[in-house]
């Protein structure tokens, strides 16, 4: 009843001592989430939240049989942090690190791409399974159970949708985060594949914001491939060209990667378009009885 | 990050592009100095702004005397230069570039940039020099030459020779282009660029090619390693406000409505924009203050927004996760006290303790409109900001 993560992950934290990691570490084991471990290199041998730190990702997935390792680590050491976890052959890595160079994630991703290795983020509140695993920065008290999948480049912005729809109701199969970079490991596209594929994700929220073109690759394939009811918003419908709105990839550049060329692939793609963010849960409760 | 093109032209030159002989000019009288230096027949003084479309708005000219330098650079600095790219205020200029001109034979387009969805550099070049790149993509999508970049291997001489054949360069020209081009993606990469343009490049009538504009712009998250292009830095060039804002590290720009928005998180905060145009009205600002926002940094926002003469109105749109409500709530009364605001505020929260927050907001005295909801917030907003523009 979810993708990618379930009660069974074995987490392991990169950067499990710092501020950041301390802090989403304990909220995740406080939701319940399997953290077997951590990593901050100089600190291997000592325990932190009551379990064991190693100095490489190598000697942590050896001991502890992680499966799956979320990055706190800040945004000048964070690609090699992507990169060690890929070489120790993580199947699953969340990045949630807001601000690493363009040209370091480009490097990196190069390397991990076509690899054993998903990479979800960078620069994302990462992913949910609502009651079984909690991998990110997301509140967790937000989600509920259920059959929906959600995508989102956005942190808040998901959390908006998740909110409207747990107020309604309606529960989530998982909610992936997929990051505000020009760079991230998974995209729509690999998203909206996952959700399809699922036999317990029955519809899908997708969420995306003004620049690049990954929301218009996504409703390509939703047009051939997906029968489930898709609800699509796009943010930054108001925001002027040229500018990047907060995340790094939010831009419009030579006229590409507008709200509105986004929305209109997906509605020639059949996708259930919401022009106000507050209507997005309601829309797809809509969906779901017609 | 932007920087002038007369700053760009010395960094590229740093990497071996052949730029036309030239120097920066703050005054008449330096104008004239640079002139005296270069004595050519031909100069050109070019106005440096953080825009395109220069030429057009006429702050480009060409000088055949030292004199006729120093009259121009009279006439262009301090002029308000409007462009396409400027808006309608247009910019003022305070820099120009005085350069030797040179003859042109033919005009070319090169930039390297990242292409997203092949997450590589592209390397992008047209025999369609001096027209802007979105109208040649348009309106002849086949005249533009793109080459993918292995980032692990860099720009292979092949690519390199494949452009330049391609561009119908002669084969003297081609030998030329090699090293030129490879110069200019070790520029792009090297200081961690989001583009390099030059738009043109040009072929002189001997065969030899030279950036006669240059453009750059950087990845703001890299310039933590590269103090040297933080330096060129130019103040003048950006909003006084985002300047302010950029100093207590709070994501914000202007816009030209009348509601002002504080809100966490980027793709939240172009939500609230967004809302606030369907509710009829008009956003001020995008303005995010991060997901673990405190109360010295709302406060800050405050002081951002206020300081906007044409705010009529704020919306706070927090949806608060990390962030409790109650401990948000505490924060916008204090500022709000503190500040001693007179615009209308509504404040829309959602999210851990938001009971609490609604309570202290309603206690507080201060007449701040709690909203139900998103929709309903920004409809609240743009009423109180005086109903559609």
């Amino acid at each position: 009843m979810s993708v990618l993560v379930n009660e069974k992950s074995r987490v392991i934290v990169q950067g499990f001592t710092g501020r950041e990691g301390s802090f989403h570490a304990s909220q995740m084991i406080e939701y319940g989430t399997n953290v077997v471990g951590g990593v901050t290199p100089g600190k291997g041998g000592t325990q932190h939240l009551e379990r064991p730190v190693f100095n490489t990702v190598a000697e942590a997935v050896k001991s502890t049989g992680a499966d799956v390792s979320i990055i706190f680590v800040p945004p000048p050491f964070a690609a090699d942090a992507i990169l060690e976890a890929a070489d120790a052959g993580l199947p699953l890595v969340v990045c949630i690190t807001e601000g690493i160079p363009v040209a370091d994630m480009m490097r990196a991703w190069n390397v991990i791409r076509g690899g054993r290795t998903r990479l979800i983020g960078p620069n994302c509140p990462g992913i949910i399974s609502p009651g079984r695993c909690k991998l990110g920065i997301m509140p967790g008290r937000i989600h509920k159970l259920g059959n929906v999948g959600v995508v989102s480049r956005s942190g808040t912005l998901t959390y908006e949708a998740v909110g409207q729809l747990t107020h309604l109701g309606i529960g989530q199969s998982t909610c992936i985060g997929i990051g505000g970079d020009p760079i991230i490991g998974t995209s729509f596209l690999d998203a909206i594949q996952l959700f399809n594929a699922d036999p317990d994700t029955h519809a899908i929220v997708m969420i995306g914001e003004i620049g690049g073109n990954a929301e218009e690759t996504a409703a390509a394939y939703i047009q051939e491939h997906v029968r489930k009811p898709v609800v699509g918003f796009v943010a930054g419908q108001t925001a002027p060209p040229g500018r990047r709105m907060g995340h790094a990839g939010a831009i419009i550049s030579g006229g590409q990667g507008t709200a509105r060329d986004k929305y209109a692939a997906m509605s020639a793609a059949g996708i259930t378009t919401v022009q106000s963010p507050a209507e997005i849960g309601a829309t797809l409760a809509r969906r779901l009885k017609g | 990050m932007k920087i002038h093109e007369y700053q760009a032209k010395a960094i590229l030159g740093r990497y071996g592009v052949p730029t036309p002989q030239g120097e920066v000019a703050f005054t008449k009288e330096e104008a004239r100095a640079v002139a005296g230096r270069l004595r050519r027949p031909v100069m050109v003084v070019k106005a440096q702004i953080h825009a395109g479309g220069r030429g057009k708005g006429g702050g480009v000219k060409l000088a055949r005397s030292v004199d006729e330098v120093a009259e121009l650079a009279g006439q262009i600095l301090g002029m308000k230069l409007v462009t396409h790219q400027t808006g309608p205020e247009g910019r003022i200029v305070k820099r120009l570039l005085i350069e030797e001109g040179l003859d042109i034979k033919r005009e070319l387009y090169l930039s390297v940039l990242l292409d997203r969805s092949a997450a590589m550099p592209v390397f992008m070049a047209s025999a369609a020099g001096g027209m802007e790149i979105e109208e040649v993509a348009r309106e002849r999508p086949e005249a533009i030459l793109r080459e993918h970049v292995n980032p692990a291997v860099g720009l292979q001489g092949y690519q390199a020779r494949k452009l330049a054949f391609g561009l119908g360069l002669s084969a003297e020209s081609v030998k030329l282009a090699e090293p030129f081009f490879q110069s200019l993606y070790r520029a792009y990469l090297e200081t961690d660029a989001s583009l390099v343009e030059i738009n043109p490049c040009i072929v002189t009538g001997d065969g030899k090619l030279v950036a006669l504009d240059a453009k750059m712009t950087f990845d703001d998250n890299a310039l933590y390693r590269h103090k040297e292009i933080r330096e060129l830095r130019d103040l003048d060039e950006e909003d006084p406000l985002e300047i302010a804002a950029s100093k207590y590290g709070l994501n914000y720009i202007k816009l030209d409505g009348t509601v002002g928005c504080m809100v966490n998180g980027a793709g939240l905060a172009m939500g609230t924009m967004d809302i606030i145009k369907l509710s009829g009205g008009a956003p001020a600002n995008f303005l995010d203050v991060g997901g673990g926002a405190n109360a010295e940094q709302i406060k800050n926002a405050f002081k951002i927004l206020i300081s906007d003469s044409s705010v009529r109105a704020v919306f706070i749109n927090i949806f608060g996760g990390i962030l409790r409500c109650d401990v948000l709530a505490t924060g916008v009364v204090d500022a709000a006290r503190e500040l001693q605001l007179k615009i209308p505020v509504v404040i829309r929260m959602e999210g851990t303790n938001v009971e609490q927050g609604k309570e202290i907001i309603k206690n507080s005295g201060l007449g701040f409109a709690v909203a139900d909801g998103m929709k309903d917030g920004a409809e609240k907003a743009v009423r109180a900001a005086g109903g559609s523009r």
